[in-house]
């Protein structure tokens, strides 16, 4: 879930009004936010750095609310307030308009097919005679980073440059070209740099070599040229140093290029309707031209209002309310979609904004309306639902032997399903190759290395961190173990094994042994060769059980019964 | 042996004393171990009014063995120093000395001796002064001459740091006479016997009192995990509101049902590196019921069934990509599949309670695998009311009456709402689940009929746990390093009380 930071003496501006922090937590619970923390920078600063650094800070209180993660309109101060507001109906939710350019002259983007392997999709649109202050310019940079973060997934679906206009001009020409070939000052640089040298240059950069994996090792680097060949930007890295935007800037170029076109047009449509708030005609966008390899154009931002029809009983019955359709249409109104009853009097018509991206199915208005409601003030029912509860038998029987191994007087251990190769195979004196054994790719470290085949070493490692204990241990565990298995679509299948351990000064096989039987007497398998079990000598390792843990513990005579399917 | 002669002496002490008298003494007066006088104020006590006795402790320095030791033969350092010769002593063997290693480098602090590296035969120690004094001993002697409190704090503190001092409590009686105060005490019997009833003695013998401050003897016995005991409770609680357990028993989960068939996008956070263990070996899941599977497809990639999807290229080789599950919401979607392959529908109550696994940063709180709880109920005109309905009782169950709901957002639930209970303790609000309304584009392409809604919750059995056995770290109570004395002693799992 994203969080956003808001500076809260700004927030209460921007909303005409203050609270208390337990009033403007109440508020965020209703609207579907979480006010998650009260602080400064300089608390964030001491607790991460130590009191000292935190000196000078600022202690402007900032308040840090979780957004869900598919709201991407709420992701700045500026969506934040507008959303609230409308919800508690204090303003109308503004309406956004693109529109031409006063001069005629459209700003254009030029795709060339180069970035068909790497990165093949760009959006653009523009901000006309926009103001910007310290604050604005803040939540404009801000803003790009939770994008980034979220939507973007990191960049690798969407990155957004945004440029001063008037330092560039166009057409701009969207390419891929050698990273040698590429050479520019980039971002915050004295000098100019090829796509190479920057690449290895930030390496170390904490903030951007997350980013690098992304086209590091494609043939063609993507980049943004002007009409005079400077370089807007490297995308997913970092743009140029000459079109950087200030405080100054007026006119701003917004371009998003990615792999997923309609995330990049989200993006774009979030970033635009946010920040058009300052341009001089607000809420209005300029719009620009992407022209494809293949000739076609396109324009952006699609700032696409759509309509969707959805009847009041639907909602009423979805939520178990039942309110009028009008109530509903203010109900949705409040949420930032615009909806009124049309028809035969049963149906909404509601308007999707282009910032309600998350607005996919009419469940989602569902949802909405409910929240519009206020969730808690909805009538609990229980349902009519009428069935008959059914245990899975392996899990009953485990149930029931568990209790019965207490009896026993063996004590149980719950022991981790993953662990590392060595658990498995080195340890108990087995070959990984002999063990059917499923192994996890990406491990962060060892003890993640693969699922256990048996329960063995988790009880072993308990007696091992129990040493303290006064003697002897008993311990068992019930538990599913991993094997490979073709047989089933993933590959692989759980088996219910049963594991019981002894641990004294002296062996003691007969106790273990006695277990065995005792469990073969609670299943009602009687003792003998013909309808019954018995008990043979193994060969190998198995006979015996030694504690790589503490080596110098002998752990004694293990009666395996292992691999014992109990279905 | 309340009439042994030690208890006979002390009442006779008594009888003949004013006041009362000390414990240790009347030990050091009689010649006996203090121990045997307490065991005989103990068994006076035990007798009721005789004694009265109160218990008096006292702290006491007293020499460690090795402080023995070095109150004899002087500190490790001077014996160090003492056992070398004129012309030194090679390191080497200086170190087999039994004073060797802990004597050599108190001796080099003090500038005792000093070692020269530049000798053939390797360093040698030299002394380097003429004569030493060893206070060490010289402080240990005071103390064994109970001349403890001659010795500043900090010269004790240190001599404990080094074990050659201990403080010992002492904890003496302080005997004075009782109010039924008798020379002459009878012989009281511990245990019925079958002679006693069968000759009859039983009505003229006095029984001792039994000791009721002591502890019983704890029965012998195994003991079952707390966790796997609150499990039981949850599977219980399901179980008493109808729902019928899920098969679990796959933690290897293909991405298509752990994520593409609950509709959360192939680009999805969830499903990077960062978040999810994927499989090298078995890496791919190789048999899918592949009508539906296209039917999965096309919502994903173009909408459908009412959705606009989410209009991107969807790829079957991230759908086969296996995975540990991230949760068990996989088998409920596959619980769901085969509900809707059964013609005609008849609604469903389903639950599951089983491990999931998160290739996560691990904390006090965390671990990478855990256990969910998922409830799902299906049938038509589900609604969110019954939804809020169903939750209430069951955390009423669960002893959690105060519970009130947030909006959320999950990919697969639509209407989403996060469960919040208040916490006395905290005062504040808590969350203590997740639940909603599976996501059309989720139900439809299964095959469930339209109108069917399926309402679900989750949370977690670690958290619940750690909460009522009051455990603060997870890994105390999860996994090999968990206290198998706490194990022992947990109480039973009541949740509604």
């Amino acid at each position: 879930m994203p969080t956003v930071s808001v500076k809260r003496d700004l927030l209460f501006r921007a909303l005409g009004r203050t609270y208390t922090d337990e009033e403007f937590d109440e508020l965020c619970f209703e609207f579907g936010l979480e006010l998650d923390e009260i602080t400064s920078e300089k608390e964030i600063i001491s607790k991460e750095q130590g009191d000292e650094r935190a000196e000078g800070a600022s202690d402007v209180i900032l308040y840090k609310i979780d957004v869900p993660a598919n709201r991407y309109d709420l992701l700045c101060l500026e969506g934040l307030v507008r959303g609230l507001q409308v919800f508690k109906e204090r303003i109308k939710a503004p309406r956004y308009k693109r529109i031409k350019p006063n001069n005629g002259q459209i700003q254009r983007l030029i795709i060339m097919e180069e970035t068909a392997e790497v990165r093949p999709y760009a959006v653009a649109a523009v901000l006309r005679n926009i103001k910007f202050s310290r604050a604005r310019y803040d939540s404009f940079i801000e803003l790009q980073e939770k994008l980034h973060q979220n939507i973007c997934r990191r960049r690798a679906l969407v990155a957004i440059g945004t440029h001063d206009l008037d330092t560039i001009s166009g057409p701009f020409t969207y390419t891929a070209k050698p990273p040698s070939d590429i050479k520019f000052r980039a971002l915050t640089q004295t000098k100019e740099h090829t796509a190479c040298e920057l690449m290895d240059l930030y390496k170390t950069d904490n903030h951007l070599k997350h980013f690098l994996h992304i086209i590091e090792n494609k043939p063609l680097y993507p980049v943004i040229y002007d009409s005079n060949g400077v370089v807007l930007s490297m995308p997913p890295i970092i743009n140029g140093d000459h079109s950087k935007i200030t405080l100054k800037t007026r006119n701003v170029f917004i371009e998003c290029t990615g792999t997923d076109l309609t995330k990049a047009k989200i993006v774009l449509d979030v970033i635009v309707t946010m920040f058009s708030e300052y341009c001089e005609k607000q809420f209005t966008v300029e719009a620009a031209e992407v022209i494809y390899p293949d000739g076609k154009s396109y324009t952006y931002p699609e700032l696409a209002y759509r309509k969707e029809m959805v009847k009041a009983d639907l909602i009423n019955k979805q939520i178990g309310i039942s309110e009028t359709p009008a109530n509903l249409a203010k109900l949705l109104t409040r949420m930032y979609l615009k909806s009124e009853v049309i028809g035969d009097g049963n149906q909404i018509e509601i308007e999707i904004p282009p910032t309600r991206a998350d607005i996919i199915h009419a469940c989602d208005i569902v949802e909405d309306a409910a929240i519009a409601y206020g969730y808690n003030n909805i009538q609990m029912t229980i349902p009519k639902t009428y069935t008959i509860a059914n245990q899975l038998p392996l899990n009953k029987l485990t149930e029931l032997l568990r209790h019965d191994l207490a009896a026993a007087g063996f004590t149980e251990a719950l022991t981790f399903a993953l662990c590392s190769q060595e658990d498995i195979a080195d340890k108990l004196g087995m070959d990984i190759s002999a063990t059917k054994a499923v192994h996890i790719a990406n491990p962060k470290t060892a003890e993640f290395q693969v699922a256990r085949t048996t329960l063995l070493p988790g009880l072993l490692k308990t007696i091992a961190a129990n040493r303290k204990m006064p003697l002897p241990l008993k311990l068992f565990e019930i538990s599913d173990i991993v094997l490979k298995d073709s047989s089933r679509d993933v590959g692989a299948r759980n088996h219910r094994h049963l594991c019981a351990v002894y641990y004294n000064k002296n062996p003691g096989f007969e106790v273990i042994h006695g277990l065995l039987d005792r469990i073969m007497q609670l299943l009602d398998v009687p003792f003998g060769e013909d309808k019954g079990y018995v008990i043979k000598a193994a060969e190998g390792p198995k006979m015996y059980v030694f504690c790589t843990l503490c080596p110098s513990l002998l752990i004694g005579r293990g009666l395996c019964f292992l691999p014992w399917s109990m279905c | 042996m309340a009439d042994g002669p030690v208890a006979q002496l002390l009442l006779q002490r008594l009888e003949g004393g004013d006041g009362g008298l000390d414990s240790l003494e009347l030990a050091s007066a009689l010649g006996l171990e203090h121990q045997v006088v307490v065991g005989a104020v103990k068994s006076l006590q035990a007798l009721g009014e005789v004694i009265e006795a109160e218990l008096r402790s006292t702290q006491r320095w007293e020499l460690t063995p090795e402080g023995q030791e070095t109150a004899q033969d002087g500190s490790h350092e001077a014996r160090v120093f003492h056992s070398l010769p004129p012309e030194g002593l090679v390191q080497s063997e200086l170190m087999k000395l039994p004073s060797g290693k802990v004597g050599f480098s108190k001796a080099m602090s003090n500038k005792w001796i000093r070692v020269d590296k530049n000798v053939p035969g390797g360093p040698r120690v030299f002394r380097a002064v003429d004569s030493v004094e060893d206070l060490v001993q010289a402080k240990l002697q005071l103390v064994q001459d109970g001349e403890a409190e001659r010795l500043s704090e900090k010269e004790r503190n240190e001599l404990k740091k080094r074990k050659l001092l201990s403080e010992v409590t002492l904890k003496t009686y302080w005997v004075s006479k009782g109010s039924a105060f008798s020379t002459s005490i009878s012989k009281q019997e511990a245990e019925l016997s079958p002679e006693m009833i069968s000759s009859g003695s039983w009505r003229d013998v006095k029984f001792k009192a039994y000791n009721f401050s002591a502890k019983g003897v704890i029965p012998e016995g195994g003991h079952l995990h707390p966790l796997m005991k609150v499990r039981t409770q949850f599977r219980q609680i399901f179980l008493e509101m109808g729902f019928t357990e899920m098969p679990t028993d796959n933690f290897i989960e293909s991405s298509f049902w752990n994520f593409d068939a609950l509709f959360q996008p192939q680009q999805h956070p969830a499903r990077d590196q960062h978040d999810t263990f994927f499989l090298k070996d078995p890496a791919e899941a190789l048999d899918f019921p592949m009508d539906y599977l296209q039917r999965v497809k096309l919502t994903h990639s173009q909408g459908g069934y009412g959705s606009q999807g989410y209009k991107y290229d969807w790829k079957l080789e991230e759908a086969r990509k296996n995975l540990l599950r991230t949760h068990t919401t996989a088998a409920s979607a596959r619980a769901l599949y085969r509900l809707a392959q059964q013609k005609p529908f008849s609604p469903a109550k389903y639950f599951s309670i089983d491990r999931v696994f998160r290739n996560e940063t691990l904390d006090a709180t965390h671990l990478a695998e855990f256990h969910q709880i998922e409830g799902v109920v299906a049938d038509y005109g589900l609604t969110l009311g019954h939804l809020m309905g169903i939750l209430k009782e069951f955390f009423t169950k669960l002893g959690i009456t105060n519970v009130r709901f947030k909006p959320a957002y999950n990919p697969y639930t639509e209407p989403s709402m996060e469960i919040f209970s208040y916490h006395q303790g905290l005062k504040k609000w808590v969350e203590v689940g997740n639940s909603g309304v599976f996501r059309p584009e989720m139900l439809l392409p299964m095959g469930l009929p339209e109108g069917v809604s399926v309402i679900a919750w989750g949370l977690s059995l670690e958290r619940p746990t750690m909460i009522k056995y009051g455990i603060s770290n997870i890994r105390e109570l999860v996994g090999h390093k968990v206290n198998l004395q706490m194990v022992y002693d947990s109480p039973l799992c009541r949740l509604d009380t």
